[in-house]
């Protein structure tokens, strides 16, 4: 049978019995495909219902846990109370309480959250492996080797601590990308490289430790925690325009890194600019990851859960770029509630919190996997 | 959007890149070569051009001013020892390779030039290496070939839909469609593969080893089903194969490469003689003609008769 010109241009709306039997093969009766869209003049954009569900859930829980996050402490305020608040409506003294001390804190737990668990998918989706994130890969290591330097060598303000937390997460990831890289970056180098490059800052930390006195000393392992006691306005500011910027830019790249997951050879031969993709992504995953703990130190394991609970969710292949991000948002503000209510106010910080849940998840991750043989 | 009249045979080929002139589409296999030899000498300008190019990695030259032409329309295998720099050349007509010198053409542009998703709406490629993403089903992954043809608020067309039932239709894997890619057999899974590259949608199509670490039933699967996809869709095919037999019985146009030089080209029929099995891959053979289809059929001399002829000379030419 030969092709002809005629068919190729119409768009059969819904209509697929003009695909043509091809030999015996072809007269299988085609099984719905599951990939729903929705379609407006010529214009069609993919819907995946479940994960949207999943993504609506995790926001509706992150916004309820921080209504009761902003009521919960030393002065406990009703959640309607709170809601009131937020709304303008409440007293004075509330709206002290709300607006100026716990508002700014949740939003920058939220803000981590959410930067965390997009720059964990980010680089998991890149690495191709779900022990390719931040964490592993040593980027929280530099920055804090970043911020100790600040704490004990130059005694810095808690500013200057976030600049140079800042400055050592950037510098470390670019360190991974060119150390990583050979004719391209591939997920097992950049995981091997990553390990390496955080044995060597972990060292340095250590060191820097050692060094330091004893109120120095208090003060980064405070600082390495991860810990949103005291964080305010100025510390929301800088993130939220980060994450205005970023999260499009990454959001708008999302296809392009689903092809990538199929192998280098598959996405060039789709069309994806393949390095130029990976580098754009590769550098809002670093700058996600370094504001966020240098917003909040380097709060363990949000980054290497959010996206495999989130895709364990979701049931749907691919980075799922904005599940992770809303499940980083909405686990990292629970478990700054947890770390509130488990021990009474401000006792425990966020990363204890994260890093218990995040280490028996990453056990159970591994023992999973080995089953299943892939590891 | 304008609709197709049902019931119409629908075309994988966009109207554009159709090459106007298919005479031998319907011509049985066998009768082919001949006529296709003719073709590919006789037209000024083929689709897809390697002009003069030196290929290597890092410092490692591979190839040098090698110059190969993909007729229109046929089915061309490159064959070779291992190392002679097949998968390479393979690499550079996909532009994933940017040639040290020379250049590739692609309709006569050089194709390093053109926009990434304007070569993937014309040359398709199934690499060797492929990663089916985590809990990816068929139909999810065969959809993924759409990508060139869409675009941030063009993700899912009716057109994308029925473009990917039909590929898998036609590779015989529409009734996976739900199923994992992980569940699959080796061969369901290269079916699967295929069926991505046929929803791109591309005149040109490269397989890199399509056969590779299947079985000998498969493998006959796979080079029928890229032969029913080059006479009945009108595609222009490169495969690289290892076997001998499977080349000649297949390709309408063969090419013998050995390090990095092109020893001949031609119809199996007209170029595949003991002399030249001897010359590209430094073995003593027969060639026969094939009983099932009357192409030649290599089979290699005994080892005894292989020892005493060629001690020393073709040994040293493996790998």
């Amino acid at each position: 049978m030969k092709p002809t010109r005629s068919q190729v241009t119409g768009s059969a709306a819904g209509g697929h019995s003009g695909s043509p039997a091809r030999g015996s093969r072809g007269a299988a009766s085609a099984q719905p495909l599951r990939i729903r869209a929705v379609r407006s003049r010529g214009l069609s954009v993919r819907l995946d219902i479940r994960a949207l569900t999943v993504v609506v859930l995790l926001i509706v829980a992150a916004l309820v846990a921080s209504v009761v996050l902003i009521g919960t402490g030393d002065f406990p305020i009703p959640a309607a109370d709170v809601i009131r608040t937020l709304m303008g409506n409440g007293d004075a003294g509330q709206e002290f309480i709300v607006n100026e001390l716990r508002l700014p804190r949740v939003l920058v737990g939220l803000l981590v959250g959410a930067a965390l668990g997009l720059g964990g998918a980010l680089f998991q989706s890149i690495s191709r492996n779900p022990l390719g994130s931040p964490d592993v890969l040593g980027l929280g290591q530099g920055s804090t080797a970043g911020a100790l330097i600040m704490i004990v060598l130059f005694k810095g303000s808690a500013f200057q601590v976030a600049g140079g937390s800042l400055v050592g997460g950037l510098l470390t990831g670019l360190a991974i990308y060119v150390l990583a890289w050979k004719r391209g970056v591939h997920g097992y180098r950049l995981v091997l490289v990553g390990i390496g490059v955080s044995a060597v800052v972990t060292a340095v930390n250590g060191y820097l430790l050692t060094k330091a006195d004893l109120v120095d000393a208090a003060r980064a392992v405070v600082w390495m925690t991860g810990s949103l006691n005291g964080r305010g306005w100025e510390q929301v500011w800088p993130l939220l325009t980060l994450c205005a910027v970023l999260v499009p830019l990454v959001l708008v790249n999302a296809r392009p890194l689903r092809m990538l997951e199929m192998g280098d050879d598959v996405a060039y031969a789709l069309g994806v600019r393949v390095e130029r993709t990976r580098m754009l992504l590769m550098l809002s995953a670093v700058l996600l990851t370094a504001s966020a703990t240098a917003a909040a130190g380097p709060v363990s394991f949000v980054a290497l859960t959010a996206p495999q609970l989130s895709r364990r969710l979701t049931r749907s292949p691919g980075p799922n770029l904005v599940p992770a991000m809303c499940m980083g948002a909405a686990l990292l503000i629970v478990a700054d509630w947890a770390s509130q209510r488990a021990f009474g106010a401000d006792q425990l910080p966020v990363g204890v919190v994260t890093g218990v849940v995040g280490g028996v998840y990453l056990l159970w991750l591994l023992v999973t996997e080995r089953k299943a043989g892939r590891i | 959007m304008t609709s197709a009249p049902p019931g119409q045979p629908v075309s994988p080929l966009p109207v554009s890149r159709q090459p106007v002139s298919r005479q031998s589409a319907s011509r049985p296999l066998v009768s082919r070569p001949t006529d296709m030899k003719t073709t590919s000498r006789s037209a000024s300008v083929n689709r897809l051009i390697a002009d003069d190019v030196t290929l290597g990695y890092d410092q490692r030259v591979i190839a040098e001013k090698l110059s190969v032409e993909i007729p229109d329309n046929s089915f061309t295998v490159i064959v070779g020892p291992n190392a002679c720099g097949k998968s390479t050349l393979l690499r550079a007509l996909s532009r994933m390779l940017k040639p040290a010198h020379g250049r590739v053409l692609l309709d006569g542009q050089v194709i390093q030039s053109m926009p990434a998703k304007k070569v993937a709406r014309t040359l398709g490629l199934l690499p060797q290496s492929s990663i089916a993403p985590d809990g990816i089903t068929v139909g999810d992954l065969v959809a993924r070939g759409r990508y060139p043809h869409q675009g941030l608020l063009r993700q899912w067309s009716s057109d994308d839909e029925r473009i990917v039932r039909e590929s898998m239709e036609s590779t015989g894997v529409a009734d996976l469609a739900d199923r994992y890619v992980d569940e699959l057999s080796g061969g369901q899974r290269q079916r699967v593969w295929i069926a991505m590259a046929l929803a791109q949608q591309t005149p040109l199509l490269l397989l890199d080893e399509p056969t590779t670490y299947l079985d000998i039933q498969h493998q006959i699967d796979v080079l029928d089903l890229c032969a029913e996809l080059h006479e009945e869709q009108g595609r222009t095919l490169v495969a690289v194969l290892h076997d001998l037999n499977h080349a000649a019985r297949y390709a309408t146009h063969l090419i013998a490469l050995r390090g990095g030089e092109v020893i001949a080209e031609g119809a199996p029929s007209d170029i595949v003689t003991a002399d030249l099995v001897e010359r590209v891959f430094g073995m003593r053979c027969q060639v026969i003609d094939d009983p099932e289809t009357g192409t030649p059929l290599v089979v290699p001399a005994a080892r005894r008769r292989r020892a005493t002829a060629t001690s020393g000379g073709a040994v040293t030419t493996g790998s």
